[in-house]
């Protein structure tokens, strides 16, 4: 038992660490990555856009995807090397999650060879940027509840409805599109996954602005957009299959959320006086801060047995499926206690508050992280569905044609 | 990256859950809280011929040298089928003790013998309500005799030999007393989990003989730190047989015409049980590296690993019996086993408001706070 990394893991990190060292800033110690700051900051997609192409020739982007897709040949646990390697550099990759990590495995197990040939290299490089067009005013959770409509015209498919929560479809060039292709068979039945090129007449994105005042998302409304049928990934009708082969991926990664976390609070019960000397001192503060760090430490350690199967050529064991909950909900449980330190001046954002006002910039990101990819309450269904074997819930639209099934007032 | 036990360990994992499926049905826990036996003497005996309770003993002093990796993967089977056995006591403190601080001649004396589990040793420590606090114990050892009074010492009544902490003119120490020597009067006393018989001992002038590597209040935490860890490993296995039966329990109950585990108030508190489990399976991980490896994060990674064990421990346990309603509060089911268990645990080596403390203060001595502070 041991934290090392095999020998020939070893030289993969040493590859990858200069690899960056030669293409990116590191991170100053103590700096620490808002959720999607950096987006917004000047040139900073270009930048962004600059580097995924030195990444994609250096060979660091699809490590572990098999060599006929355009991918390294590399192993699960070479990804999650480097992963660790860029994390502590200034980049931002999370952009191009969407294509990397979802558009590009369906494309390439569900989709067509041109289909593959046409999307998977310009991905890799950042010259395509895709957004994910699955959620529904009527259906985030509930995805097979969607309504947006493809209807068949000859060699083409003609889309009408709206999406939204669409992260970067504002500067998307292509998005992965489910669409209810028929309405008379149950949900799940009848629907089909396209891919839509985000410059076809009929297609509208419009900015939602977030609580936190940011606008990374969208809704995308469609009218009589026309898709070629060449663009259709997987059988009509086959759609729920296929989006479920993006969702996997989408919830395969073992992800952590960005912001505050132990050593931050450990930092800020550094710098703060009470009333009876520093926080660090008090004995209060001193048994949450224990508390934070056991979290985080169980989170830790966590990833390291999945990374463990991983190195083994293995795949994670279903402890992997508690790691976005644990971390999102830990995220907001510790910003809530550092602004309770902070007190009256707690409300002042800004980079002169303490520890970088990281603790009140993160109060107004961490909700989206315990809905995105799945909320707390699907991950826990699927703990206990697919992890513990309980029963499913009773489903009152199964085997129901879609068009009969009830809907609310609400969306 | 290599953060598991070895395939080796891992089919001992298995034999013993075979083993203990077998042999320590929750019948035999039942068989110890109704009966008037202070443990399954014969189930010990079955341990000690397979070599568990020599487990951490090298093969010199007729131990089954499995290292502390062995004695974590046995006490997790352990904890899952709530054994009524002096293992805690006699492995992960009194062994343990002996293995620490003990001179040749105390191992030659005592860890054959602890090996071949004819001997039970354990650990006496508490003598009032609230934390132990090493440097101002009332116990005090003067001449190679010891007196005081020790509460709550874990199997005191079936031990051969304690090993108490006293104080001696030179700060605090371990002692090893020969409990059916002179000047040992001790008494069983009921406690919280009747499955693992408690005692209070009064010493009156025992002979006691000292632990020479012990003195001094890190010795004392040195020790409890490891025991921590491998308890961490039993607190786990107890917590994931409480999810194990709420589980089951919630796919075969039926009400409102389905069963009880498709709602998803019991599901989402069945998964809240499974990630706490898990928490504390990998804080327990790191505490078996730590104790493996000697390492000197050993404090930081004990005091995680119990912190979350505890937590685990209690949330799996109580939740068992809310998942069971009324039955789950009744003598016949097994919903007891595990809540009793898992408080005993949770406060055998001092609560977790203790080792928070602790956990704190060792943080703010290594180099995680350097780092912060920059």
């Amino acid at each position: 038992m041991d934290f090392e990394d095999a020998p020939e893991e070893a030289v993969f990190r040493a590859e990858a660490r200069a690899f960056l060292e030669a293409n990116a800033q590191r991170r100053k110690p103590g700096e620490v990555e808002g959720y999607r700051r950096g987006q917004d900051a000047p040139g900073a997609m270009d930048r962004a856009m600059a580097f995924q192409r030195k990444k994609a020739e250096a060979g660091f982007v699809g490590i572990h995807w098999p060599k006929e897709w355009g991918g390294r040949g590399g192993t699960q646990i070479q990804n999650v090397i480097y992963n660790q390697e860029e994390a502590q550099f200034d980049v931002l990759s999370g952009i191009f999650g969407i294509g990397i990590h979802l558009a590009m495995p369906t494309i390439c197990v569900c989709g067509t060879p041109e289909q593959r040939e046409r999307f998977v290299k310009p991905t890799m490089r950042a010259d395509i940027v895709w957004c994910q067009l699955f959620s529904e005013p009527s259906g985030g959770s509930d995805l097979a509840s969607l309504r947006t409509r493809a209807e068949r015209d000859g060699d083409e498919w003609v889309i009408n409805g709206q999406k939204i929560w669409n992260s970067g479809a504002h500067y998307s060039d292509f998005g992965i599109l489910v669409a209810r292709s028929d309405p008379n068979v149950p949900k799940h039945a009848g629907l089909t996954y396209f891919i839509l090129d985000m410059k076809t007449p009929g297609v509208e994105v419009r900015p939602i602005r977030q609580l936190s005042g940011s606008a990374h998302f969208n809704e995308v409304f469609f009218t009589n957009v026309r898709i070629p049928d060449a663009m259709r990934v997987g059988p009509i009708g086959g759609g729920w299959r296929v989006a479920l082969t993006t969702l996997m991926n989408e919830r395969h990664g073992m992800r952590d959320s960005p912001g505050p976390d132990f050593q931050e609070l450990l930092r800020l019960a550094n710098q703060l006086e009470l009333e009876d000397g520093m926080a660090i001192d008090n004995a209060a503060v001193q048994e949450k801060l224990a508390e934070f760090y056991v979290r985080s430490q169980g989170l830790k350690y966590t990833k390291y047995r999945g990374m463990t199967a991983l190195s083994r050529g293995g795949t994670p064991g279903p402890e992997s499926s508690i790691i976005k909950v644990v971390a999102a909900n830990k995220l907001q449980d510790i910003l809530s206690y550092g602004l309770d330190l902070i007190g009256m001046a707690g409300p002042t954002m800004g980079a002169d508050m303490p520890v970088a006002g990281i603790f009140e910039e993160a109060l107004l990101y961490s909700p989206a992280l315990r809905i995105a990819g799945g909320t707390d309450e699907i991950m826990r269904n699927i703990i206990a569905e697919r992890v513990l074997g309980l029963p499913q819930d009773v489903r009152v639209d199964k085997d129901v044609p879609f068009r009969e099934i009830p809907t609310g007032s609400r969306g | 990256m290599n953060f598991d036990f070895p395939d080796e360990l891992k089919q001992l994992r298995d034999e013993a859950r075979r083993f203990l499926t077998e042999r320590c049905p929750t019948s035999v826990p039942r068989r110890i809280l109704e009966g008037p036996e202070p443990y399954d003497r014969s189930l010990w005996q079955a341990m000690a011929e397979m070599g568990w309770t020599g487990a951490a003993i090298p093969e010199a002093f007729g131990g089954a040298g499995l290292g502390h990796l062995g004695v974590c993967v046995l006490a997790e089977e352990l904890g899952h089928a709530v054994a009524p056995v002096p293992f805690a006591s006699s492995v992960y403190l009194a062994t343990e003790a002996i293995l620490l601080f003990g001179s040749d001649a105390q191992k030659q004396t005592w860890l054959p013998k602890l090996a071949a589990g004819e001997a039970i040793g354990t650990l006496a420590m508490a003598e009032r309500p609230g934390p132990v606090k090493a440097a101002a114990l009332s116990a005090n050892i003067a001449g190679g005799k010891l007196s005081g009074t020790k509460l709550a010492v874990p199997d005191g009544d079936v031990a051969d030999f304690a090993v108490v902490a006293a104080l001696s003119d030179r700060g605090p120490c371990l002692a090893i007393v020969d409990l059916a020597g002179p000047g040992v009067t001790r008494e069983a006393v009921i406690t919280i989990d009747p499955t693992r018989s408690h005692a209070r001992i009064a010493f009156a002038g025992a002979p006691a003989d000292l632990l020479a590597g012990s003195e001094g209040v890190d010795a004392v935490h040195h020790l409890l730190d490891r025991a921590a860890v491998m308890l961490a490993f039993e607190q786990v296995g107890c917590a994931q047989a409480a999810l194990e039966m709420a589980r089951d329990y919630a796919r075969e109950r039926y009400a409102f015409g389905r069963p009880i585990g498709s709602f998803q108030a019991i599901k989402h508190k069945l998964a809240d049980i499974y990630i706490a489990v898990e928490l504390a399976r990998s804080n327990a991980y790191y505490g078996a590296w730590a104790l493996h490896t000697d390492a000197a994060e050993l404090p930081i990674a004990a005091s995680v690993a119990r912190i979350s064990a505890c937590d685990a421990g209690w949330l799996a346990s109580k939740e068992n019996i809310q998942t069971h309603g009324g039955m789950g509060f009744t003598w016949q089911m097994d919903c007891q086993f595990y809540y009793r268990r898992a408080k005993l645990h949770a406060m055998a080596l001092g609560g977790t408001r203790e080792w928070k403390r602790r956990l704190v203060a060792e943080l703010r001595k290594s180099n995680t706070i350097a780092l912060a502070n920059d």
